[in-house]
């Protein structure tokens, strides 16, 4: 049974979260602790699929190939030889890999600046380009995943499971409003403060998620792995995020 | 025509103009050399500024076309108010980036670096005209190639593809980085060298500096 499904349009691939692993940990692409970035890697997958969140199948692909680097490592040094003959080495190809993907995320990021460069810059019979929150950087899922977890984990003797209640996404995402209408912004932590239950946490965790879609609010950080802040978005509130395409007439 | 009758000729043709008109079309247009165009549309871009306008002659996509000049993206949200807005996200970037540099290309070469499928992204760019089919490519099954389009050399603000940095010259810059940032982390800020390189602009606060702006 899946009760509730969130697909997410600011998922990116396997590729991408190994890269912001590596970063987190502080490792170098070509000399990665294959046992730790394993682990760490399936911690989050684990927590994907427990968020029941639309997991695609080039993630588990992954996952494989990590563990297959990972048992590769722990043979004895004339195995490794031989399977090595046998075919090109995992590792060297997913560092290969690595490198050429990061290449093209500092291409992104360089037309991500240019983007916003020319923002101001408008032309005739052509759709205007603008943005309403443009204070500072997004947090990625992966921060957020990589927030919600250390959440989790702190409080997890305090969850009790006692009690089967059933909380809809549509209550959590109101109440999310409500806290946000008195208050300019809140820290990520905030947001679970009501929470009691694994279950509330995982449906406040979604409900976050999906207002996050809806472009009701952002979740932003200032610095990279920095804190989390929510904030509402103001226009948001007067404007249907499912009703208003580009594609409306202009004389509406 | 005499030379100020030729400016506004020219003047009419950048602000009817849905996309950039090249020299070459300015020239078949208005019937000059294009020396002379070249000149005349130097002397309205003086002309634009001299008079404080709103407008200004922008170049980009190896053409020429009328556009705002920035500081009015206020008002114009007001007019727009409608319109959702329109930024690329993430995986439309990096999907974006790994055509430009490596088109023509096809849709199973763009996964193949970025470790996840593109379809929907492609067709949305596709829609974008942002990115547009460049043929197909001479192997099993012909696939289709993609190729970018004038419509993303405006949208950043780019004369030609070759106008982005190499992709070897990312790769070093991406290094650099990356030492700046275990350097940050094994000192405490204070003790930061006052030669050490500076930091190239992130994007946060390239977004700061242009709300102080708006």
């Amino acid at each position: 049974m899946k009760p509730y499904e969130v697909k997410l349009e600011f998922f990116e691939g396997p590729l991408d979260l190994l890269l912001f692993l590596i970063k987190k940990e502080d490792m170098d692409i070509r000399d990665i602790q294959i046992s730790k970035i394993t682990q760490e890697y399936l911690a989050t997958i684990h927590l994907l699929k427990e968020l029941n969140l639309e997991l695609a199948g080039e993630f588990l692909v992954m996952a494989s190939t990590l563990m297959q680097i990972k048992a590769h490592t722990l043979l004895p040094e004339e195995a490794k030889l031989e399977a090595l003959a046998d075919g090109p080495d995992p590792r060297a190809e997913l560092v290969a890999k690595l490198l050429e993907y990061q290449k093209f995320k500092e291409a992104a990021k360089i037309l991500s600046e240019k983007e916003l460069e020319v923002k101001e810059i408008y032309y005739r019979n052509s759709l205007p380009i603008f943005e309403p929150d443009d204070f500072s950087m997004d947090a990625t899922l992966f921060d957020l995943l990589d927030a919600f977890k250390k959440v989790l984990k702190d409080a997890s003797q305090e969850l009790k499971e006692l009690l089967y209640e059933e909380i809809p996404l549509e209550q959590k995402i109101r109440e999310i409003l409500d806290v946000l209408e008195q208050k300019e912004s809140l820290a990520f932590i905030q947001i679970f403060e009501s929470s009691r239950t694994k279950r509330e946490f995982i449906i406040t965790f979604l409900a976050l998620l999906e207002l996050i879609r809806l472009k009701q609010i952002v979740a932003k950080q200032t610095e990279l792995f920095g804190e989390i802040r929510i904030y509402k978005l103001e226009e948001a509130v007067t404007q249907n995020p499912l009703v208003s395409g580009e594609n409306q007439p202009l004389s509406n | 025509m005499d030379k100020e009758k030729i400016k506004s000729v020219l003047e009419a043709l950048l602000f009817v103009t849905i996309r950039p008109l090249t020299l070459i079309e300015l020239c078949d247009i208005v019937g000059e050399t294009q020396n002379q165009i070249l000149e005349l549309l130097a002397e309205i871009k003086n002309d634009f500024a001299n008079r404080k306008s709103a407008l200004q002659i922008v170049e980009v996509a190896e053409g020429y076309q009328l556009g705002t000049c920035p500081g009015f993206s206020y008002w114009v949200k007001k007019l727009f108010k409608e319109q959702t807005t329109f930024r690329l996200s993430q995986s439309a970037l990096e999907t974006l980036s790994i055509v430009a540099y490596k088109q023509p290309i096809t849709r199973a070469e763009i996964e193949e670096i970025r470790g996840v499928e593109v379809i929907g992204v492609l067709e949305t760019l596709l829609e974008r005209k942002l990115v547009k089919i460049a043929g197909r490519k001479e192997s099993v099954g012909r696939p289709l190639l993609y190729g970018t389009t004038a419509e993303f050399l405006r949208h950043f603000n780019l004369w030609k593809i070759s106008e982005l940095p190499s992709l070897e010259d990312l790769a070093k810059e991406q290094e650099r980085e990356e030492q700046n940032d275990s350097g940050s982390r094994d000192l405490p800020v204070e003790e930061i060298t006052p030669e050490s390189e500076p930091a190239p602009v992130s994007q946060s606060q390239i977004e700061k500096g242009s709300e102080q702006n708006a």
